[in-house]
């Protein structure tokens, strides 16, 4: 097989047993999904101000929110738990021992998180413009959302395996993973909306870190503000030190 | 075979391997020559150097020195070119529970060149009625087969087992066994590592004992440490107030089994026998024994339990069973 072929060859099997893990199944797909309807329905009748000039929808904004959320939990989340998980039960050594070449394995982890990351933004929009008349991107729109639901993807795909590198065990895995990624989605606008009259501390963290930017530029799709790229510069740079890091301290075997 | 072996060089070929890991010496100074087609196993106690040897072999590790050559290739030089054409089976590794025993060998099936075909491979370890279950619904015995079929899949020269059988039930132990024997009769050679001493004896076509990152003791099982040399001795318990010649008496043991080590095998049996029938005497527990490959192997390992492993009973040889151990 060639490297194409051998690459789609392993997303398959990436994906069957994906969703033959209840706990891959429900946690990563599941939970994002599940979010967006108690976000939507517990909060979804008011408004946010997120601009001096801009107020939407909170329904709307959730959407928009619940799809970054989505994506963060099929790249980040995922890929961190589930490699690992892999690494611990000898998967990663067994799969190092033979001839597949470690760019295909592991680029083969990250098509199949980028797929799942589409599938579950393609769920929130439609159920946002079916239950919420939530605008859809389209047009420049559209393409320069793709652009950031791309690149987001990817470096959170790149930071899932590089903090491998600091999970001890499998055990330990979703704590860390949820300590490191939970704060941020509070701190950077997904879960409750930012405001005008947040803290500037809190403010200044959310610049900082990718995730505040990831969520403005898919915001930018769904809810018409302005698309910055920066935002999308801000979140390649971490997907490119997630990436570096990645390469020089992942492990394909357990931790002793 | 031996024609074949001359013309492409043996398997494997180490001389004066090296490796440490901060202070600890793991491997000091490690030679070993594993002709093809056969099976050759590395034996010794845990922490003895075994696996890390091998995993040097399998290009896992790097060495600090010597020189390494697999099926002619220097894994650390030229570990993608070797992978093609080894199978590894580590000493634990697992494999993806969501997958079915077919997909799975098909999955590894696809990362080799020269794929054997995935339902042979599935067959050849006893797994066919297993096919379609997950992997996470198999025994212990099932998980370790399938671990050999995926090392088998690639149609490899030459195979690493990494103590195959550790924590195995005796059937599931045997199964393993035949399936092993079976691979030497595919033209594979298989370099095996073990702790166990029935198993090198039962597999292995030559044997190197390993301990404390040398090797102490190579060859063919039936004649390593000069077992063939070794003199054989004579155990029997007699009825009470029965006096054999004198020369041939000694005080019984614990287990109330007196045992002799004649100069003469042959004569002193012979008389020891004449004796019991002219005296109508019963020789009860009747063995000959020469020292087993664990008494050996207690010996050159210098384990503290060494002592006490030769006074266990020996194997009955001449009963023709080979290398199991009373327990």
């Amino acid at each position: 097989m060639n490297g194409a072929a051998l690459t789609l060859s392993q997303v398959r099997y990436t994906n069957k047993a994906f969703w033959r893990n209840p706990a891959s199944a429900f946690f990563i797909f599941a939970f994002p999904l599940m979010f967006l309807v108690i976000f939507t329905a517990l909060l979804g009748h008011g408004t946010v101000r997120i601009s001096p000039t801009q107020v939407v929808n909170t329904s709307t904004y959730y959407v928009a929110a619940m799809a970054s959320f989505g994506v963060i939990s099929a790249c980040y989340t995922n890929i961190a738990i589930s490699v690992t998980t892999q690494r611990d039960e000898g998967v990663l050594k067994r799969t190092n021992g033979t001839p597949l070449p470690s760019s295909i394995y592991l680029g083969a982890r990250m098509l199949h998180s980028l797929v799942v990351a589409v599938l579950l933004v393609a769920i929130t929009a439609a159920f946002g413009r079916a239950v919420y008349s939530a605008s859809i991107p389209s047009g420049l729109t559209l393409l320069r959302f793709l652009v950031m639901l791309l690149v987001g993807a990817a470096a959170f795909c790149a930071l899932g395996f590089a903090i491998t590198a600091v999970i001890p065990n499998a055990d330990a895995a979703p704590a860390i993973v949820n300590a490191s990624i939970l704060p941020l989605l509070f701190l950077s606008g997904v879960f409750i909306p930012l405001g005008s009259n947040a803290p500037a501390w809190i403010v200044w963290i959310a610049r900082i870190f990718p995730v505040w930017h990831f969520a403005r530029g898919m915001q930018a799709g769904f809810l018409g503000t302005a698309f910055s790229w920066t935002d999308v510069l801000v979140v390649a740079a971490w997907g490119l030190g997630g990436l570096l890091l990645a390469v020089r301290f992942f492990s394909w075997e357990p931790r002793a | 075979m031996a024609e074949i072996a001359r013309q492409e060089g043996a398997a494997i070929e180490v001389r004066g391997l090296i490796k440490s890991y901060g202070d600890v010496r793991a491997v000091r100074g490690i030679d070993l020559l594993v002709e093809r087609g056969q099976i050759f196993a590395l034996l010794g106690p845990n922490g003895a150097g075994k696996t890390t040897t091998v995993e040097i072999l399998e290009g896992y590790r790097s060495r600090d020195g010597g020189t390494v050559r697999v099926l002619g290739y220097d894994p650390a030089r030229q570990r993608r070119q070797l992978k093609s054409r080894i199978g590894i089976v580590l000493q634990s590794s697992g494999m993806d529970r969501y997958l079915t025993v077919a997909e799975t060998v098909a999955m590894y099936a696809g990362y080799y060149p020269r794929p054997r075909p995935v339902d042979e491979v599935i067959e050849l370890v006893g797994l066919q009625t297993k096919r379609g279950a997950r992997v996470l619904r198999l025994s212990g015995g099932q998980q370790r087969r399938l671990d050999v079929a995926i090392a088998l899949v690639g149609n490899p020269d030459l195979l690493f087992l990494d103590e195959p059988t550790t924590g195995f039930d005796p059937s599931a132990r045997h199964e393993a066994w035949e399936v092993i024997k079976n691979l030497a009769g595919l033209g594979k050679t298989v370099l095996l590592t073990t702790h166990y001493m029935d198993e090198a004896q039962y597999l292995a076509d030559q044997v190197a004992v390993i301990s404390g990152g040398r090797i102490v003791a190579e060859g063919p099982p039936a004649t390593i440490g000069n077992r063939e040399r070794a003199r054989a001795r004579i155990r029997y318990r007699l009825a009470d107030g029965a006096m054999p010649p004198a020369d041939l008496s000694a005080s019984p043991g614990p287990d109330g089994l007196t045992e002799l080590i004649p100069d003469d095998l042959t004569t002193a049996l012979h008389r020891l026998t004449g004796w019991a029938l002219d005296q109508h005497v019963e020789l009860t527990a009747l063995e000959v024994a020469r020292p087993t490959l664990e008494d050996v192997y207690l010996e050159l390992t210098g384990s503290p339990a060494g002592a006490a492993g030769s006074m266990q009973p020996a194997v009955p040889e001449l009963a023709g069973q080979k290398g199991r151990h009373r327990s």
